[in-house]
């Protein structure tokens, strides 16, 4: 198991290091100047631009800029912005609404996902399951933009039942940017429940707990769900990632100042230490959760063994 | 959509009755997934076939999925519903006379009446006329990613799958680093970077960043299948690895990159008109769903219409591809018939 882990990590050290510079070289490749666009319209002198580009390293070449740029994360120092200030502080300040806002879109997709699966599963290829296959698909279709626009129209301005945008009713905000936010990863998680449910419903062990005699909520509570939440666990560790992502579109659309927006902003300013820093970190979200469902599937299913 | 097949089955050659054609195919299906593949089909497959069509294709896995999805009316609308949004990419003439460059202000933002079933949009250009002119990019990029990056993906997997090696390795490793960049963030990045982004920009970003599922997807089918007895008889028999590759691993291997590169194409739509949104994209002289949507989010108040149609459409063409791949994807699996 430890030899296990120590590999993966070994291994993760070029995808890390080959994802961050993905990046930098092609934020690196963004034209124009973004210290010359930090003055705007006003007249500055050349050396002045000179000391901040020496100062940001911006007039090594691309794999000396990069070098040195990661020996600073190795060391804990993600960088500055150009207003000097630290990378690791934006992230840290926009932190809070992001988690805020996965934790609401986490919990809503692992509720409904999770009922409209098992109920699907129980009655497949009854009415309730074409439902919920139909309703997942079309989830899965909606852009999260449009989605989000449309929640908005309908459910803030034609029924006002929710705050549209920004953050001033507390939780409440969430609700909307949570549901859009989860819709797809929801869907994704009714079709695994039910599929897993569907194939378990048929394994001998079930059958074997019928003809002990137990009731059908036990059979189903505790033989066949449990073995079918095991690919639903292993998918919302990959899902942690793919919400933060996700946050991009879906901060701009309801207008939360958290890492979605500033990772936005930051690329159209060419910030480029911002962007990297935010990169660089979910990088490591994905890679640290990677093994941790890895390792998570050894536990549940005691049938994999790493060495 | 019953009685459509059943007047083309004996156009085909055929007096059985449907459901024993169903039958055999499934007996024949049997057979040629024991003893090798299409190609290599023993004699007792071949008999089979022939008793059951006139061709020997009848017997195959996609004979019988094609089979399948034809009585599916599911698939049928889906099908129907690309095949528009590809004529409107084609021939926008077709379907509206109305040249989208015409506009006048005095239109601006008038909502859905007659002369205009989708209003006008914020410059006083025909909403109609621009979605019919907007299925072209989307559709282009769709093809075109969803494609270049399937056969990509496709080959490399196939030749990592089959080799192994150094290549296999490395090839997993740069798959891994693309996999660790998020497709949007990414996206965004990379687009920025450009000095102009227009469609076979944005589709070639979205083959750099789709190719390494479809990798995956290929390797571990071929890595399942070569180890397969009709691989060996076929080596055995002195088959080089292109023939066995080609015949008898290919056709094997190929069923769920089919079905994931159509599921693709609705993925790669989708991408397309978030990025254009973001405003990394398509930028406004173009005529595209994404553009239009764009330019929605902020009269959102004022005008609904230019956020519900454009939307709509967009849903529409998404669904038809990602449920086509559902279809698909149950009628090539034999377990579930």
């Amino acid at each position: 198991m430890g030899r296990y882990v120590i590999r993966r990590l070994i291994q993760a050290i070029p995808v890390f290091l080959g994802a961050t510079f993905l990046i930098y070289a092609a934020v690196f490749a963004i034209p124009g100047d973004p210290v010359r666009a930090l003055f705007g319209e006003r007249q500055v002198a050349e050396s002045t631009l000179n000391a901040i580009r020496e100062d940001f390293n911006l007039n090594d070449p691309l794999l000396v800029q990069y070098g040195k740029y990661i020996q600073g994360v190795f060391q804990g120092d993600l960088g500055r912005n150009f207003r000097g200030r630290p990378v690791w502080d934006i992230i840290t300040s926009a932190f809070p609404v992001t988690l805020r806002l996965a934790v609401t879109a986490f919990s809503i997709e692992i509720v409904i996902g999770l009922i409209a699966g098992v109920f699907a599963g129980l009655g497949r290829g009854r009415f309730i399951d074409n439902l919920v296959r139909v309703s997942t698909i079309f989830l899965v279709s909606i852009p999260v933009f449009v989605l989000g626009y449309t929640a908005q129209l309908l459910f803030g301005v034609e029924l006002r039942l929710l705050p549209i945008a920004g953050l001033r009713d507390g939780w409440l905000s969430y609700v909307m940017p949570g549901f859009v936010l989860a819709a797809g990863s929801m869907a994704y998680i009714t079709r695994l429940a039910r599929t897993s449910l569907v194939e378990n419903l048929h394994a001998d062990y079930v059958r074997t707990a019928t003809a002990k005699g137990l009731p059908r909520s036990r059979v189903i509570g505790r033989h066949t769900l449990r073995n079918s939440l095991i690919p639903v666990i292993t998918y919302l560790g990959f899902n942690l990632g793919e919400l933060m992502v996700g946050a991009i579109v879906t901060e701009g659309v309801f207008n939360l100042p958290g890492i979605g927006r500033a990772t936005f902003q930051a690329v159209l300013a060419q910030e480029n230490s911002v962007v990297v820093g935010v990169v660089t970190i979910l990088v490591m979200v994905f890679i640290v959760s990677t093994l941790l469902v890895d390792l998570l599937y050894a536990v549940l299913d005691p049938r994999i063994r790493y060495e | 959509m019953s009685d459509g097949t059943e007047v083309r089955r004996p156009s085909e050659g055929d007096t059985a009755t449907g459901t024993e054609v169903r039958a055999e195919d499934q007996f024949a299906q049997q057979h040629a997934e024991e003893a090798a593949a299409p190609p290599a089909v023993g004699a007792g497959t071949a008999g089979t076939a022939a008793a059951v069509g006139d061709s020997p294709r009848q017997a195959s896995l996609w004979g019988d999925a094609w089979g399948e999805l034809r009585r599916s009316p599911l698939f049928i609308a889906c099908a129907l519903v690309a095949l528009t949004i590809v004529a409107m990419a084609i021939a926008p003439g077709l379907f509206t006379r109305t040249n989208p460059r015409a506009c006048s202000l005095t239109n601006s933002l008038t909502p859905p009446g007659p002369g205009a079933v989708f209003g006008y949009d914020l410059q006083g250009c025909d909403l109609y006329a621009n979605i019919i002119y907007g299925a072209r990019p989307s559709i282009i990029i769709g093809f075109l990613a969803a494609g270049a990056a399937t056969l990509f993906g496709a080959a490399v997997g196939a030749i990592a799958g089959y080799y192994g090696g150094w290549f296999d390795a490395v090839v997993a490793r740069i798959a891994d680093i693309v996999f660790a960049v998020p497709l949007i963030l990414g996206g965004i990045v990379i687009l920025s970077a450009l000095p102009s982004r227009g469609v076979w920009q944005i589709a070639l970003m979205l083959v750099l960043l789709g190719w390494p599922q479809i990798m995956r997807l290929m390797r571990s089918q071929v890595i399942s299948v070569k180890e397969a007895d009709y691989v060996q008889a076929a080596r055995a028999l002195g088959a080089s690895d292109g023939r066995i590759m080609a015949r008898h691993i290919l056709p094997n291997a190929i069923a769920p990159v089919v079905v994931y590169a159509t599921i693709y194409i609705g993925v790669v739509i989708g991408a397309e008109a978030t990025l254009t949104f973001l405003g990394v994209g398509l930028q406004l002289p173009a005529i595209s769903w994404g553009v239009l949507l764009s330019e929605a989010q902020n009269r959102l108040l004022q005008a609904p219409h230019l956020l519900l149609f454009p939307g709509s459409i967009l849903v529409v063409t998404i669904l038809a591809f990602l449920t086509m791949g559902d279809v698909l994807r149950d009628a090539l699996d034999p377990r579930l018939r």
